[in-house]
């Protein structure tokens, strides 16, 4: 690398510089506003992180791939974490809106402040290019989110959320730690694009270690991305905490972890490595798959006997990583749709599920209610909520014209490319399990009958966005943004590629 | 091919789309404006989809001279030609070309009657649903969707446009049954349907994932890469096809080039694509067409649907299995179909016959009704396993037939039930004292049921009975070690008794329903319908007779369309 370049290297981090301005602004607005002016600090983390979510395509990565790994190494400047960026962003501030009008914690400055901090560290996250970036980031998202978890501190099941999730937590970073420390332990390097080569002849050829250091670091990003068979903490964690974390858990830290693993797997791990005669990427493909088939299966078939509407949201998203998780393991097939359909069914399950979380959040919000049989009469008491819901279900369950029959279609593709037809009849098999418990929902919503459905659930302008906004990017997604969002997915795969 | 300046396909499937949008920013307590609104939206498209028929039936005598000259030529793609230059009203925009998606629609022999079919039943179900107060506003958006999805496959020339609409016309058909259907069946009823139809399409739809797969690889072989090149050059497929194309002009090419029929896919020896996925692809769609032992799902659904579900669902959806199959599995896997057929065609034969003797059995009006469809779908299946141009054409007009018979039977079942409050068939009698109309009707469709000539089930039936014998010499069955020939001779025979039964349950439900003595006492209420149940009635009754009069308006057309289906079997 030619001499530090710091105006050229800025771009690189726009947001995240972003982020902690906005974080300072929050820290003082909390401090300085009067009491009825707090929802101001509301609306300024939206407007903020709807800004910021831009300043990716404004500084949009170099093409030259050479010039793309800035920061001493750091962080990788590439269309990949370009997507992820976006998505987190828009995710972020998804949540910080539908949070306007909680009563717990609506106008509390920390809560953004802590948010807009987890945001931060999941940037990092889908940029990172280096060991010690790896870790970095994803403690500084992982911390924050213990923090909101528990955020309720009057409310024991927030704590016992907080407390699993940190719990569980620590001790996925702890096995990723040690599956780093391998690696670094055997070739001195901590920049994941210079690992793969050094790799075989630094393990003296020993493929045991080597698949050891793997075997740790794939288990870590289980936890993180909620993967079955590590999946234990989800659906605790996703019913005690308050149900805007819980969406912004179940979107933002997944995506960001998703994009680590594949830029990780592909990087560290490439086709061509080979330890000792052994082809290194045939053993986490056959990982990759048998988590997937593991999570689809385990999420679907528990989410089944669900009484409570968070935890079926919860045991569905374990089932939602399984889905992206076949995409992981197409990568075999050496083209980028497998990557590129992870990437777009993260960007559509990210909005699709803050959309189903609003949903959950208003409701509660006006009933007090979070279990299912609750939702009896919605149609009656509120046609647009109980539309909405209609819409993120059938997005969930792959149903057009909403976005994930986009993402689906596009997974199960890159599966049968990749020569993987098992799972891709697996994955559709499954998809028809998840549409029986969203379809029971929409169901409970649409015919059942209740004792209040003459009381009708009144909705504030904030909420009235925050439903609008994921709405329209669902039914967009599944028509006609499809192609431009899948083009830019293809694009950042082919980044990963090109290293 | 028509220049047309109207992109009247899309409009087809878009205003009842916007229509259904439109209404779900309603007031929902203004029941007559989202009725306004909905019928507007079915009668505009049902004039377009009339326009739409009119303007092909003008071209079919060329199409059809075109189709000749093209099958005397004896060109290697003269299948896929006489399919890509038999269609009109095209529209085809880009969706997503990496990974050749598009957004391909057009109208071919056998598109268009279904096209007219499904505008007719749907203005008929919104009329018949006009005394819905339940959510109107919703029923109406969900009705209109449905009817969107439906018009969309029928449209779609495109695999991946296809499953598109398929699947989207699943959800408010689930919507619609649970939430308006009859209290007794309903939840178990949409689920089951809901179910059984979507595991069936997403079976198939990861077959037509691995087939494009396959079409892939062949036109990246030198071979394969002239083929297409020299399709395009003859303006066959469109300029700039990649190899990865969902698009059914190119697959069609691929499937009449043979890129299916190459034994030993997946390492078996005696294996090719086409014969392992035939049977996945025909019957995952065949579960939407009833096809034994899938047919669980249909009397049922039937029955707890609202009326004009049943209608839409027993006239429309049916055929769209029945439809999507013969697209997918008949003419895209020519040589799955010739190994596969002859022993599907047992299945229609169960269908048939086991329908109609369900249907005798049953005390519930709607039931009979019900079971009547698995019966005379079994009859569209067979169609298709005569594999040659008159038992196809009669597989044709019979979807269209039954179609308009079902619907029909139907409306007569609802407008009978909406005021006698039963189903029951023995407590009811006399029925035609009352409602003349109803049950004038229902006679008109229930010999049309039987094969009556001059009403259109003689027409389409006939035909399938005479493509069956025609074709029996042509077909043996090799199962092992047996080799059953000329059996089909056998199965017609069988098949026909279906027809007799038929007569009976039909007759029967006509006598004890309509005919005999009126309860006064038991039905007090029981008066002449409204004037929105008469233009029903009247819109499903005259096709049956104008079709039974002058089979000419459809028949040329349906064997315009099955034409190159038929070149490319022969081919394979």
């Amino acid at each position: 690398m030619a001499g530090f370049d710091f105006l050229g290297s800025l771009p690189a981090i726009v947001p995240e510089v972003g982020l902690t301005i906005l974080a300072i602004i929050i820290l003082f607005l909390d401090v300085y506003l009067p009491g009825e002016r707090r929802r101001n600090i509301a609306w300024v983390t939206v407007l903020g992180l709807l800004l910021l979510a831009v300043t990716p395509l404004v500084w949009a990565p170099p093409a030259d791939p050479a010039s793309q790994l800035v920061w001493g190494g750091m962080v990788r400047h590439d269309t990949l974490a370009q997507i992820f960026r976006v998505m987190i962003l828009l995710g972020a501030a998804l949540t910080a809106l539908m949070s306007i009008d909680t009563k717990a914690h609506g106008r509390q400055g920390e809560f953004y402040l802590i948010l807009v901090v987890a945001t931060l560290g999941a940037c990092l996250v889908s940029a990172a290019a280096d060991l010690v970036m790896v870790f970095l980031g994803l403690e500084t998202l992982s911390i924050p989110l213990y923090i909101l978890a528990a955020f309720r501190r009057d409310d024991l099941r927030s704590a016992e959320s907080g407390m699993k999730y940190f719990l569980f937590g620590a001790f996925a970073s702890a096995l990723m730690l040690f599956g780093l420390s391998i690696l670094y332990g055997f070739s001195g390097q901590t920049s994941i694009y210079a690992l793969a080569e050094v790799l075989p002849a630094a393990s003296g050829e020993a493929v045991l270690p080597v698949l050891a250091a793997l075997t740790l670091v794939v288990v870590g990003f289980g936890f993180k991305i909620g993967a079955a068979p590590f999946h234990f903490w989800t659906p605790d964690m996703y019913e005690g905490a308050p149900t805007p974390v819980t969406a912004f858990v179940s979107v933002a830290s997944k995506a960001a972890s998703f994009a680590l693993l594949v830029r990780f797997l592909i990087a560290v791990f490439p086709q061509s490595l080979v330890v000792g005669g052994h082809e290194i990427q045939a053993f986490w493909v056959s990982l990759a798959a048998l988590m997937a088939v593991i999570s689809m299966t385990l999420g679907n078939v528990l989410a089944l006997s669900q009484r409570n509407i968070k935890r079926l949201l919860a045991y569905s998203s374990i089932a939602q990583a399984g889905y992206a998780l076949i995409g992981v393991a197409a990568i075999q097939s050496q083209t980028e749709q497998g990557v590129a359909s992870v990437g777009f069914y993260l960007f559509m399950y990210t909005f699709t599920n803050l959309l189903a979380f609003a949903v959950v959040v208003f409701f509660s919000e006006a009933t007090g209610s979070e279990t299912i049989a609750d939702l009896a009469g919605l149609n009656r008491r509120s046609p647009w909520l109980a539309l909405m819901m209609t819409i993120a279900l059938l997005s969930l369950g792959g149903i057009p014209p909403t976005a994930g029959f986009f993402g689906k279609f596009f997974l199960f593709n890159a599966a049968v490319q990749a020569d993987l037809t098992w799972l891709a009849i697996v994955g559709v098999l499954n998809a028809i399990v998840a549409l029986y418990y969203y379809l029971i929902v929409i169901k409970v919503m649409y015919v059942d009958r209740s004792a209040d459905e003459d009381q009708p659930i009144p909705l504030s302008r904030a909420s009235g966005w925050a439903l609008a906004l994921p709405c329209l990017a669902v039914l967009l997604l599944g028509t006609v943004a499809a192609q431009p969002v899948f083009e830019w997915a293809v694009q950042g795969a082919l980044a990963l590629f090109q290293a | 091919m028509s220049e047309l300046v109207l992109p009247v396909l899309s409009l087809i499937v878009f205003i009842p789309i916007v229509a259904a949008v439109i209404i779900l920013f309603m007031n929902g307590e203004r029941r007559d404006l989202v009725r306004g609104v909905a019928v507007t939206a079915a009668l505009a498209v049902l004039l377009l989809s009339l326009a739409v028929y009119v303007g092909y039936n003008a071209q079919v005598a060329e199409v059809t001279v075109n189709q000749d000259a093209l099958l005397a030529s004896g060109s290697p793609m003269a299948g896929t030609q006489m399919f890509a230059e038999g269609l009109a009203y095209e529209e085809h925009y880009e969706w997503v070309p990496s990974l050749g998606i598009g957004f391909h629609v057009g109208i071919d022999g056998l598109s268009a009657p279904m096209v007219l079919l499904t505008g007719m039943v749907a203005l008929a179900g919104v009329l018949v649903s006009w005394r819905i107060d339940d959510r109107t506003r919703e029923f109406m958006a969900f009705f209109l969707l449905l009817v969107a999805g439906v018009f969309g496959v029928f449209v779609s020339l495109d695999m991946f446009t296809l499953f598109f609409f398929y699947e989207l016309a699943i959800f408010p058909m689930y919507l619609l049954i649970a939430t308006w259907g009859w209290v007794e069946l309903r939840q178990y009823a949409s689920m089951k349907l809901t179910l059984y139809i979507l595991v069936g399409s997403v079976v198939a739809l990861v077959g037509v994932i691995a087939m494009v797969l396959v079409a892939d690889g062949f036109f990246r072989t030198a071979e394969g890469a002239a083929v297409l090149q020299q399709a395009m050059a003859a303006g066959i497929v469109s300029p700039g096809s990649t190899s990865f194309s969902f698009d059914m002009v190119n697959l069609t090419l691929a499937a009449e080039a043979g890129a299916f029929d190459v034994p030993g896919y997946g390492g078996v020896e005696t294996l090719s694509f086409a014969r392992l996925w035939f049977p996945f692809i025909f019957i995952g769609f065949g579960v939407l067409a009833g096809v034994f032992p899938f047919h669980n799902w249909s009397p049922d659904g039937h029955v707890a649907a609202p009326t004009a579900v049943s209608m839409i669902h027993a006239g429309v959806l049916m055929k769209l299995g029945a439809y999507a199959a013969l697209r997918a599995g008949v003419q895209l896997l020519p040589e799955g179909a010739q190994v596969h057929l002859p022993w599907i065609v047992f299945l229609t034969l169960i269908n048939v016959v086991y329908g109609a003797f369900i249907a005798f059995r049953q005390r519930d009006f709607k039931y009979v009704i019900g079971f009547s469809s698995v019966s005379h779908m079994g009859l569209v299946s067979m169609g298709f396993a005569t594999m040659n141009v008159i038992g196809m054409t009669g597989a044709g007009l019979q979807m269209f037939s039954h179609g308009a018979m079902t619907a029909l039977f139907f409306g007569c079942v609802g407008m009978v039930y909406d005021q006698a409050h039963t189903r029951d068939i023995p407590s009811l009698g006399g029925f035609i004292k009352r409602m003349p109309w109803v049950g004038l009707a229902f006679v008109i469709g229930g010999l049309t049921s039987m094969g009556m000539p001059g009403l259109s089930g003689f027409i389409a039936e006939y035909p399938i009975f005479t493509g069956m014998w025609a074709a029996s010499e042509q077909i043996t069955l090799q199962a092992g070690g047996l080799v059953l020939s000329n059996y089909y001779s056998v199965i017609v025979v069988l098949a026909a008794l279906g027809i007799v039964i038929t007569a009976a349950y039909v007759l029967r439900v006509t006598g004890q329903v309509f005919l005999g003595e009126f309860n006064a006492t038991l039905y007090p209420d029981v008066g002449d319908i409204t004037i929105t149940d008469r233009v029903v009635l009247v819109l499903l009754g005259s096709p049956l007779l104008i079709l039974g009069v002058l089979p000419g308006v459809m028949a040329p057309m349906i064997t315009s369309g099955v034409g190159p289906v038929l070149a490319i079997l022969g081919g394979a």
